[in-house]
């Protein structure tokens, strides 16, 4: 059998999403972001939305997002999204507007945007990676990073004394009454990304109907920070970063 | 035509108030005018001092070293402006607790008891109407009275238009207090 | 109308599409007006108060980013806050306004009048190589006028551009004369003029991505000349300037914003005296009226700039003019602003009797 019979519609059972661009991606094989991106893409495609979408990319490794995903795209400041995002919401009010951090740009430099666009009830996406880590600039401490967990500027693992707790933004905006949807999910299975991608067209459908805010946290991998194999990550994952970031649904309104 | 003055007193005396009527007042009067105000931070209690220019030309300045007609109402505003009025030109001050009033030959100084005068109407609030009363009286260029009306008209916001009446009768007050 | 409400006025006949503001004074008038106006209701135009000078900076960013007619108003801490979106707006070609009404400084400084962020207004103020378009207005009256031209010089060339003002003129009240409505433009029209403008791949035409970054070397530096040949153009075409009495003056004063106005008073008692003095004042102080200072000081004894600051504008006089003649300054810092009197005698004594 030659590869021209075997490609063909009916023995298809994998196509790549119109909306993510063929070109290498800069990601870490094992990296969460990739996944993440693919059901983005997913999304906007299935609700017939790519002529209406902009996303909001953040400072740190998904600072290229723009790159990936064919939508339009606005690259914000450091921590900025969310103020990004208002404006566009505001102004072009049949758009669906979609923000996606990293946790400093969410947690750390850019808190007070979050909560701020989320109490204000913005009709937008947040689109949070939480990897308890800064990927791009080496693996610093992250707001999200563990107790204990090495990390370049926790070379002896965190300490509460010397760095404080690990800041849970995802449970504080739950609190907020501007926001309608705040759910925490992981990629790392089949199963997992099929309800993140739930999340994900959830969220999208409140912003729409112009419910409020919603956040789709993704507790994710960073196995080049973490200084381990993309399978050691995962188990790492779900020994430590579940326990302390438990995943399921924190507010359904 | 040119009018050059400064109402100068305590914050909470209705000082900007009264210079916004005389300006817009100006404004109603087909004049080019020009309010500018010098205050502290506080609300209530601190220093407030308004320039008010009204001319036929086009205005330069709106900070000036000397005025045609200085309205202090207290003591540290005579003492800061009281060298600052032109020669022929006019003091007003409410005597009201001055224990030091202005000298100066060059120039008419006159005393007022504004304070006195809004008790006598019943509502200290008016006590800046009455000054603005005495100031129309006094100042060289008489703005017809139809235009200060439409002047108060323009610079009360509307909620606080049935007070007009009562601003114009102690305007009325005020100018009686200068007008024997 | 004070200075600061006239702009509000302004920007909604304009046909400006959103304001983003944080309350500071000596400005908080510009988005208490607007909010009591409610343009909303009739425009359509969106005022926001931010929870930050910072957060309003990059709605205007995110506003400007998808093609529409946006702007936000500060003073001089605030605009200091403020220059990160403003870096990222230049970085990235967006259109946008930005009010600074100056107040003294440093740090917190005072609430009275000052123009100590000349130099941070001409030179940039954030990080990068960058200029905006900056206006300084003397009048009330100006300050409605530099609204329109503003949005209009800021989307001819894709940069940013600044209204410079000082306290004087954001709380003074003068008449005023505003324009005729200008009705906002059809998100139809937007698309036309902004064909760049990331609001949503309307027709599935080719994304856009509005951006500053660009870690490639030689592409960046690519980026940078673009920049650079936009402000060759804009000190071409957009240099303005208005000139008092300056044909037949001994010396010149070179002054902007409220201040040349008191500069204009103290040259009627110069005058008076017997000194001939003319008054050069910058409209736009970047692009600096290189060319007409240059002119103006031909054949004239001296200058005078007369700035409440500690020397900022003299350093662009001097330049224009190769100090081919004696150039002093004459300032009032903290928020303390000079008598026409006191800028006669600063004439007489740095200049005249030197």
């Amino acid at each position: 059998m030659e590869l021209k019979d075997i490609i063909k519609e009916e023995n298809k059972v994998y196509s790549k999403p119109e909306l993510l661009d063929d070109v290498h991606m800069h990601y870490c094989p094992g990296c969460s972001h990739g996944v993440v991106h693919k059901l983005i893409a997913e999304v906007v495609a299935e609700m017939g939305l790519t002529e209406k979408t902009v996303g909001i990319s953040p400072v740190g490794c998904a600072v290229f997002a723009y790159n990936y995903i064919d939508v339009d795209w606005v690259e914000a400041a450091h921590g900025r999204a969310p103020a990004v995002a208002t404006a566009i919401s505001r102004l072009w009010p049949e758009d669906v507007v979609f923000t996606y951090q990293g946790d400093g740009d969410m947690a750390a430099i850019g808190t007070a945007e979050t909560i701020h666009a989320a109490n204000r009830g913005e009709n937008i996406v947040m689109i949070f990676i939480n990897n308890a880590i800064y990927g791009m600039t080496g693996g610093q401490m992250a707001p999200t990073t563990l107790i204990g967990q090495k990390t370049a500027t926790t070379p002896y693992g965190r300490r509460v004394d010397l760095n404080g707790h690990p800041l849970e933004i995802t449970d504080i905006l739950a609190t907020l009454p501007g926001t309608c949807y705040v759910t925490r999910q992981a990629v790392h299975t089949p199963a997992g990304a099929r309800k993140t991608k739930a999340a994900i067209k959830k969220a999208f459908e409140n912003a729409l109907t112009k419910k409020g805010t919603s956040v789709v946290e993704v507790v994710s991998t960073c196995n080049s920070g973490w200084k381990l194999s993309p399978v050691k990550a995962n188990e790492w994952m779900e020994e430590n970063m579940f326990k302390h970031y438990p995943l399921g649904d924190l507010k359904v309104d | 035509m040119k009018q050059e003055i400064i109402i100068a007193g305590f914050g909470g005396q209705g000082v900007l108030m009264m210079g916004k009527i005389l300006a817009y007042s100006g404004l109603m009067d087909d004049k080019e005018v020009t309010w500018m105000p010098s205050y502290g931070p506080e609300q209530r209690g601190g220093t407030a001092n308004v320039t008010v220019i009204l001319s036929d030309d086009r205005i330069s300045s709106p900070v000036l070293d000397a005025y045609d007609v200085v309205v202090a109402l207290n003591q540290q505003s005579i003492d800061k402006f009281s060298g600052r009025v032109k020669p022929g030109g006019i003091l007003i001050y409410d005597s009201n607790g001055i224990h030091n009033p202005p000298v100066r030959s060059d120039i008419t100084i006159l005393p007022i008891d504004a304070m006195e005068a809004t008790f006598r109407i019943g509502h200290p609030k008016a006590y800046n109407m009455v000054v603005l009363g005495a100031l129309l009286e006094a100042m060289p260029y008489k703005l017809p009275m139809e235009n200060v009306a439409k002047g108060l008209m323009k610079s009360l916001p509307e909620r606080h238009h049935n007070l007009i009446p009562l601003n114009r009768e102690a305007i009325e007050i005020g100018r009686k207090l200068l007008s024997k | 109308m004070k200075g600061n409400e006239a702009v509000a006025h302004a920007a909604i006949r304009y046909g400006c599409d959103g304001y983003f503001g944080y309350p500071i004074t000596p400005q908080s008038e510009v988005l208490e007006t607007l909010e009591a106006l409610m343009p909303w209701e009739t425009t359509g135009m969106v005022v926001l108060q931010a929870e930050s000078e910072v957060a309003a900076i990059n709605m205007v960013y995110g506003g400007a980013a998808s093609g529409k007619a946006v702007m936000t108003s500060s003073s001089s801490p605030g605009i200091s806050l403020k220059q990160e979106g403003i870096s990222y707006m230049a970085g990235a070609f967006l259109p946008a306004l930005i009010l600074n009404v100056m107040r003294g400084g440093p740090g917190l400084g005072t609430i009275q009048p000052s123009q100590a962020d000349y130099f941070q207004a001409t030179k940039g103020g954030g990080h990068g190589d960058y200029h905006l378009i900056v206006l300084a207005p003397s009048s009330v009256q100006e300050m409605v006028d530099f609204v329109g031209l503003g949005f209009d010089l800021a989307f001819k060339y894709r940069v940013p551009s600044m209204i410079l003002a000082d306290g004087i003129v954001g709380q003074m009240m003068e008449k005023v004369v505003l324009p005729p409505f200008r009705p906002r433009r059809t998100d139809e029209e937007i698309r036309k003029q902004c064909p760049w403008a990331t609001n949503g791949r309307t027709g599935k035409r080719k994304r856009n991505v509005v951006t500053s970054l660009e870690l490639e070397s030689s592409r960046m530096e690519e980026v940078n000349h673009r920049l650079q040949e936009c402000y060759r153009e804009i000190e071409k075409a957009e240099t303005r300037c208005e000139e008092i009495d300056t044909d037949d003056a001994d010396y010149l004063i070179v002054a902007f914003g409220s201040i040349a106005r008191i500069c204009a008073k103290a040259m009627e008692l110069a005058r008076e005296k017997g000194i001939k003095v003319g008054i050069l004042r910058p409209i736009t102080l970047w692009p600096f009226p290189k060319e007409a200072v240059r002119k103006a000081a031909d054949g004239k004894k001296g200058i005078l700039c007369v700035e409440l600051n500690a020397g900022q504008m003299i350093e662009d006089v001097r330049l224009a003019i190769h100090d081919c003649i004696p150039v002093e300054h004459y300032g009032r810092l903290g928020g303390i602003i000079p008598s026409p009197t006191e800028i006669v005698e600063a004439l007489e004594n740095k200049i005249i009797e030197k």
